[in-house]
């Protein structure tokens, strides 16, 4: 996954916990973690590693966001330009980049959907276009945006979308509606009942992939169908979730909320 | 010796007897306090306001400001060209602007990182003046007098005067500094405030958004965890951020404003109100005097600063032809007047809370910040929108600044009190691509915690194409063209290749000061390609350059030089005090002994000021200063018996020191 480049040339650049640090510190020569030597506290230079390896965790979904939130302020005190700002011109550089993977990292891991998506991309998912820029990209060009409808949904959507075209239409000419408007209001009651659902179903997916994870580590192999029945099964909440967070964008957009 | 002004009161019981004023800043603090002598050289924080600027630096524990040479904190924005064409900085600039508006101007900041199309609206109620020449496209210049500069260049000489401050205070030479901005500058008012630095010699740091400045000073003491709004209105911008304060560490958490919002629009407001009067009770349209338009901008401060205190106040102007303006306004005709402009900021407020994520009760503490939030009004909207009493106990003009000397403190390395200090600020605006279609793709969101970096794929639609051109914009919207542009990118030295093939790999850095930076690559042969920015409305690099050279004046420039002249002029105001004080009958009521100390003292200093010995002038002041004290006491007495004939000193406003409540009141008194 991560290719290594070795500026320094002097061991090889790691890219995994600080736990199993191999290399040594530029500047010290001491055994080095990954982001900061534990001798002298220098930076060291970025290497492209995942979230999870940035902060030398696990690839389980269940994650303690207290500790998380404790190690990127620790990180954060160490890494941060402003903290370097008087180190040499290559070591501010390290610093500016390795703090903004840090930021990615933590701002990706702390949101439970990013961080499932993240895992998700980390296995070779490909995502389906949900975003909303293609959802104006398609109402603009006309063409039919490429997303799946949940089934159990179907018929829902289909006259939620009607009553947006609608309200739409009102808004043009300048119309008020509010019975239609009242309708769109339940629909958007419905749907965050509808999201508020998933929390616990995302909430169960992720201890089925923790689970085999736990299995892996202790050394049992893991097959194929138990992998990919873990992965899609958290994929459907996930892009059902994401497909009624942009339903929602959208009555938010003809409500004015 | 009394060294007056700034956070230490002018003491009692000691006069200078160069008067006029509370006593002038002396540079000699090189002589009393031999600490001030450093070799390494201080980092100092500047707020650069709408209305007002200050300089600031740690000083041990606690963030100090720097006061100016008239022993006043704060700077006024305003620059003007005098009779010889020489610029003018701060106080001693106001009266130009009532006196010859044509040479003078006020609330720069308003135009820094703008366009002529963006100012239109500015150019109705401010008296700017563009350049006759200025070519679509180019960097606004502004007219002073028969001359031209761009809002960089006029901020640069108030950067240049706080600069000179710092550098008399201490004693020594300054050259790197951390400025704050406000939080919800975009890419390009940022830049140009780091080019206005660069332009007044100073190497800028870091850029600081100014509520996290002021979340420091306020911090300083603090280690527990709090959540905290800011809600800062100045003279020309709005910003509230919401922050989460942790063992040292300031998160910002969200952040939302706008810049141009704030006490001038309050102040046009009047303005508008007074003309109409005036066409209407006197049938004068005195809108195109442009003196007589200064004129009632001035009294209508002072109605507007009295108000904060008061219930009622008059507006007392006079006319061009002996004509008289009078009008009483109530705080209750005021609030009505001047509520549709406070409430532009329930806006802001309110996304921000939601991007946070909080609602009031979750919010610890609220902190009122800038000089506009002395209105008895901003106080309630902030009250009710955050359902608690907000702290001002900082001054809210000074707040800023001491913010920005932490930071300044912070990034030298940091002492006993800043030790755990860190901030972590974000950016504003979300930053996109715009795509075909003229979409936007956001590839930074907003109030993602800086420095943050992403990195696109892009690719050719043309078999054999050498370059790619990038539009980078800032905004919420959806269309580019609703966003702000923030530059065009021409990705050049791609190696011919068939169409789709190339894989260009572009890095998009917010680095800490939340300035853009492109890098690229083709992927496929590793090779980095050339970027040319064109940035929408910026200095390119070699006319920031230009400006430097420019506008460097050797001898000026020169700190010892400069020390020399000032020493100079110190000592030639105290000899000519001395000729009047000699004609003074207090002059006799001195001992023979005390009058031979003081003629030999005179000989002295008259002795060695034509020579360029900084240190012997500065010891041949001081030590003359110290014998005439006793003749400055006895003039002063004399002076203040005669003029005052039953009143006691305080109802006569006598030495007065910089603690007014009011800037704008403040200055004025300095006239």
């Amino acid at each position: 996954m991560a290719t290594n480049e070795n500026p320094d040339k002097s061991g090889v650049l790691i890219d995994a916990p600080s736990g199993t640090a191999t290399a040594q510190c530029w500047s010290c020569g001491a055994m080095r973690g990954a982001h900061y030597c534990q001798e002298c506290g220098k930076v060291q230079p970025p290497a492209p590693v995942d979230y999870f390896a940035f902060f030398g965790l696990p690839y389980k979904l269940n994650l303690d966001t207290a500790l998380l939130e404790r190690d990127f302020y620790a990180l954060s005190r160490r890494l941060h330009p402003d903290i370097n700002a008087r180190a040499h011109s290559r070591e501010q550089e390290w610093s500016l980049e390795k703090t903004s993977q840090l930021n990615d990292a933590y701002r990706t891991l702390k949101d439970p959907v990013s961080r499932t998506e993240y895992l998700l991309r980390l296995q070779g998912v490909q995502f389906e276009e949900q975003s909303k820029a293609a959802t104006e990209e398609a109402r603009r060009s006309g063409t039919a945006k490429k997303q799946a409808v949940p089934s159990d949904l179907l018929e829902e959507v289909f006259e939620l979308n009607m009553r947006l075209e609608e309200a739409r239409l009102n808004k043009k000419t300048g119309e008020d509606d509010p019975s239609l408007e009242q309708d769109l209001r339940n629909a958007r009651q419905n749907l965050v009942g509808k999201q508020n659902d998933m929390v616990s179903a995302l909430q169960s997916s992720w201890n089925q992939w923790d689970t085999l994870v736990d299995r892996a580590a202790s050394g049992t192999r893991i097959g194929d169908e138990d992998r990919d029945a873990a992965i899609n099964r958290m994929l459907s909440i996930v892009n059902r979730r994401n497909y009624l967070r942009n339903l929602l964008r959208e009555i938010d957009e003809v409500l004015e909320r | 010796m009394n060294r007056a002004g700034g956070k230490t009161a002018a003491r009692e019981g000691t006069r200078s007897l160069v008067l006029g004023g509370p006593g002038r800043n002396r540079g000699n603090a090189a002589l009393s306090a031999p600490h001030r002598q450093m070799t390494t050289e201080r980092i100092i924080g500047i707020d650069l306001g709408t209305t007002n600027s200050l300089v600031a630096y740690m000083e041990n524990d606690r963030p100090v400001v720097i006061p100016g040479e008239d022993g006043l904190n704060l700077v006024p924005s305003v620059v003007a060209l005098d009779e010889h064409d020489q610029i003018i900085v701060g106080n001693r600039a106001r009266k130009y602007l009532i006196e010859t508006p044509e040479r003078a101007i006020y609330s720069v900041k308003r135009l820094m990182g703008r366009g002529v199309e963006d100012i239109q609206d500015e150019l109705k109620l401010f008296p700017f003046r563009l350049a006759d020449d200025l070519a679509p496209g180019e960097v606004l210049r502004i007219k002073l007098g028969n001359k031209t500069y761009t809002p960089p260049e006029i901020s640069a000489f108030i950067l240049r005067q706080l600069k000179r401050n710092a550098e008399r205070y201490f004693g020594a030479p300054v050259s790197r500094a951390v400025i704050t901005v406000p939080a919800y500058f975009n890419d390009a008012q940022r830049q140009a405030t780091k080019d206005a630095g660069r332009i007044a010699g100073l190497e800028v740091l870091r850029l600081v958004n100014e509520p996290t400045a002021a979340s420091l000073a306020y911090g300083l003491d603090k280690r527990e965890t709090a959540t905290v709004a800011v809600y800062d209105l100045g003279g020309g911008t709005f910003d509230i951020s919401i922050l989460k304060l942790h063992e040292g560490i300031f998160e910002v958490i969200a952040t939302n404003g706008d810049t141009h919002l704030g006490g001038d629009d309050i102040d046009n407001l009047l303005i508008a109100v007074a003309l109409d009067d005036i066409q209407g009770d006197l049938g004068m349209d005195v809108r195109r005097s442009a003196e007589t338009v200064q004129t009632i901008r001035k009294a209508v401060i002072e109605a507007k600063v009295a108000l904060s205190s008061q219930d009622e106040t008059v507006l007392d102007i006079d006319l061009p032809d002996g004509k008289g303006y009078r009008r009483r306004i109530t705080r209750q005709q005021y609030e009505q007047l001047i509520s549709p402009v406070i409430d532009r900021t329930v806006g802001p407020v309110r996304q921000a809370m939601k991007d946070a994520g909080l609602i009031p009760a979750q919010i610890d503490e609220a902190v009122l910040v800038g000089g506009s939030t002395r209105i008895p009004l901003v106080h309630k909207l902030v009250e009710n929108q955050f359902e608690r009493t907000p702290h001002a106990e900082l001054n809210p003009d000074e707040v800023v600044a001491l913010g920005a000397a932490v930071q300044a403190n912070i990034l030298g390395g940091g002492s006993e009190a800043t030790k755990e200090m860190l901030l972590l600020d974000v950016t504003p605006l979300s930053l996109g691509i715009e795509s075909l279609g003229g979409g936007v793709v956001k590839i930074i969101h907003r109030n993602s915690t800086i420095p943050e970096s992403a990195t696109e794929h892009f690719t050719t639609g043309v078999e054999g194409q050498t370059s790619v051109a990038i539009h980078v914009v800032q905004g919420e919207r959806e269309l580019a063209q609703d966003c702000r542009s923030l530059a065009r990118f021409d990705l050049k030295g791609i190696p011919p290749m068939p169409a789709g093939l190339p894989r260009i790999e572009v890095k998009f850095l917010l680095d800490a000061n939340g300035i853009l930076h492109v890098t690229a690559r083709e992927a496929r042969s590793g090779k980095e390609a050339e970027i040319e920015v064109q940035p929408s409305y910026g200095l390119t690099d070699e006319q920031v350059e230009s400006m430097i050279l420019e506008s460097f004046d050797y001898a000026e420039e020169d700190f010892q030089k400069r020390q020399v002249i000032e020493a100079r002029n110190e000592a030639d105001a105290i000899l000519a005090a001395l000729q009047k004080g000699r004609k003074d009958p207090a002059w006799q009521q001195l001992t023979v002994r005390e009058r031979d100390d003081v003629d030999k003292l005179e000989n002295a200093l008259k002795a060695v000021v034509p020579h360029d010995d900084y240190r012997a002038i500065r010891s041949a002041i001081d030590a003359l200063n110290q014998a005439t004290m006793h003749l400055a006491e006895l003039m002063m007495d004399s002076a203040v018996g005669t003029v005052l004939k039953g009143k006691t000193l305080e109802t006569a406003d006598v030495g007065r020191g910089p603690a007014s409540p009011h800037p704008i009141a403040k200055a004025e008194i300095q006239n």
